[in-house]
């Protein structure tokens, strides 16, 4: 993609993330939610290897997910501020919410709980005659999660149409990934379920676009799952009002120098003053964009309390 | 006359396999998996002959629960109509992330834009020998948990019907067997009506006593309520089948003309389901009641391997027998009830 689609892409991500947190110091976003600044590059190089019939499967730190998915910002604003949006209601938040008119699965809130479900849909696929494709985002940390080990085996063993990206942003939560694994890259337990594993830099959205395009294709064509570690950084915490303490001075404000933006910042200087307006320009939009998403999202009701009891069963 | 054949006689698991071969005809979008199911026919034959017929439909699984639970939902979110075996209800704790966190929400965080058709069948209780982690009987679990239904068949009929009925449902349902009853034979109507899920059964009207039970401990009710109508006492028996959705209108029209209450399961007693029903009943069959309510189960322990240790531990027709008695004495000496002894244990 140009230097400014992709710019596009990961700045209306990296805009909303901001805008969420602004709303959650507000109060106006209940709830704990989780931010994937700096890791944007991620969800939009994915999605783009995928297409409408394809299934999606994220983490409860999904809103960059939703958003490279299609799902509008209106609908994504209106469940994250509580109300009855279209998704679900507000019954699920910032990190709960699914999108099946997006083939969108559901962000997931306990950690790998997801990967199981991927596999199953992408079992589905191999009987139901889409061609369909299942990806499923994890972070690091979920690679130590007994159901992520069960889900790759399954697939594997099975051939299913499966791509796992697992988004290393060095940070199992709030404990480095490297104390807590011993080997390096991530991608190396693809060995232990006989798939193809690759690390690539997830700064990138055209890197991991083609890394995931070739697992999507790989898969779509029989040959079962594939392993995508995708290295990143995160640049704000693990939740809302994470202090990052347990952060080393300066490694912060030094993955800002590496973050996806910034990059395409650069390489647009290099290019010359008109591309860096271009980019000045597109920031204005993606914001004008938000803060149209979140007016309509503010016009939209509060779910209506008689409805608690619904749909607990068929 | 020419002679009427009756429903066919078969055994549970030919009824759970009957049922199973059903779904398979019935609906394409049928898939059936777990451990040993498909080459092997599974450990207890659940599943035999059912690979060889429908090929990939059915097939085996890496000994992975959560693997096997999450794959069902996925499969049922995208379309499919997933059965699966879990071998020993005691596995199912294995994959509790997958049934509580993820299978039982799907529909309600959605609003039912995604629905979690699955089916997991496994089997429970204790059997000569047989250790702790093979031995449990946790119905109240899932019992406790929204948008899960669960049912226990107690003979070859249910074993066919609560099976087809959860089949046929678009909601989880959990369905636990009982290996103990694995080979009692009764007869199944193949061919008859799919039932709704849900729904409590009299399977022994009666006048003095309401007699609450399920899955394995139906049989042992009914021989307990024959011996007291040897006493002279009239037990109606209730076998409950499902405990979501909970048919306590059939509990409570029988304790409003019998006036006392007996709840058995082969469950440990704390926390048991027998406690919902028995908290319903205070409440809702309160001006009813003659007798305080008595509840027949395991004691508070592990299940030992040890049959000697079976059998002191795990209820059968005479600890039943026993709490019928209680509640009958109870009931004629209200000025002066005898102290609680607390659960009726074993």
């Amino acid at each position: 993609m140009s230097l400014e689609e992709n710019y596009r892409a990961i700045a209306l991500i990296r805009a909303f993330e901001n805008r969420c947190s602004e709303l959650k110091a507000a109060g106006e976003i209940p709830g704990s939610i989780h931010l994937c600044s700096g890791q944007e590059a991620i969800p939009v190089g994915a999605c783009r290897a995928l297409e409408s019939r394809d299934a999606l499967t994220a983490t409860y730190r999904g809103h960059g997910w939703a958003i490279a998915r299609g799902i509008p910002l209106v609908d994504l604003l209106a469940e994250l501020l509580a109300r009855d949006s279209v998704l679900c209601g507000g019954r699920a938040g910032s990190p709960y919410f699914s999108s099946a008119a997006h083939g969108f699965l559901g962000e997931n809130s306990i950690v790998g709980g997801g990967v199981p479900m991927a596999a199953g849909a992408a079992l589905a696929s191999l009987h139901d005659g889409r061609g369909a494709v299942s990806l499923v985002s994890i972070g690091d940390g979920a690679l130590n999660q007994g159901a992520v080990h069960e889900a790759l085996n399954f697939a594997a063993v099975y051939s299913l149409p499966l791509v796992v990206v697992v988004e290393n942003n060095l940070y199992s939560e709030m404990t480095p990934i490297d104390a807590m694994v011993r080997i390096k890259p991530l991608s190396r337990r693809a060995d232990a379920y006989g798939i193809p594993g690759l690390t690539v830099d997830g700064n990138d959205a055209d890197t991991v676009e083609d890394a995931v395009g070739a697992a999507v294709e790989r898969a779509r064509l029989g040959g079962g799952p594939t392993l995508v570690e995708a290295l990143t950084e995160r640049l704000v915490g693990h939740y809302s009002g994470d202090l990052q303490h347990y952060r080393p001075a300066g490694e912060v404000a030094s993955a800002r120098g590496r973050e996806p933006l910034v990059r395409l910042r650069h390489a647009a200087a290099s290019l010359g003053q008109e591309s860096t307006h271009r980019l000045d320009q597109i920031d204005r939009e993606v914001a004008d964009l938000i803060d149209a998403s979140l007016a309509s999202a503010r016009t939209i009701s509060y779910p209506d309390a008689r409805t608690v009891g619904d749909h607990v069963y068929a | 006359m020419p002679e009427i054949a009756g429903p066919p006689e078969l055994r549970y698991i030919q009824a759970v396999n009957q049922a199973l071969r059903w779904a398979l005809e019935t609906y394409p979008e049928t898939l059936i998996f777990g451990e040993d199911i498909a080459l092997p026919g599974g450990p207890f034959g659940a599943t035999k002959g059912l690979h060889d017929e429908f090929g990939m439909r059915v097939f085996d699984t890496p000994i992975s629960e959560a693997a096997i639970i999450g794959a069902a939902l996925g499969a049922g979110m995208r379309g499919r109509r997933p059965i699966i075996e879990i071998m020993y209800g005691d596995f199912m704790a294995v994959a509790m992330d997958q049934i509580v966190n993820q299978v039982a929400n799907t529909r309600y965080l959605s609003r039912g834009t995604w629905s979690a058709p699955i089916t997991i069948r496994t089997q429970q209780g204790y059997s000569p020998g047989a250790c702790a982690q093979h031995s449990q009987s946790l119905e109240a679990w899932y019992g406790h948990v929204p948008g899960l239904r669960v049912g226990l068949p107690s003979n070859p009929r249910d074993a066919y019907e609560i099976l087809r009925s959860a089949i046929a449902s678009d909601d989880p349902t959990i369905v636990i067997e009982s290996r103990m009853l694995y080979a009692d034979k009764g007869p199944v109507a193949v061919d008859g009506p799919l039932e709704p899920i849900g729904g409590a059964r009299v399977v022994r009207p009666g006048l003095d006593v309401t007699l609450v039970t399920w899955s394995r401990m139906v049989t042992e009710s009914i021989r307990a309520a024959e011996a007291a109508a040897a006493e002279g006492h009239s037990v109606e028996v209730i076998d409950l089948r499902w405990l979501s959705p909970l048919d306590f209108s059939t509990v409570a029209e029988s304790v409003h003309r019998t006036g006392r209450l007996v709840i058995a399961h082969e469950a440990n007693v704390t926390g048991g389901f027998g406690a919902e029903i028995a908290a319903r009943a205070a409440r809702e069959c309160f001006w009813d009641l003659d007798a305080p309510i008595e509840r027949v189960g395991t004691p508070d322990i592990p299940i030992p391997a040890a049959p000697s240790l079976q059998v002191a531990a795990i209820p059968g027709a005479t600890a039943i027998l026993g709490a019928i008695s209680h509640v009958v004495e109870a009931s004629r000496r209200r000025d002066r009830p005898a102290p609680p002894a607390g659960p009726r244990l074993g």
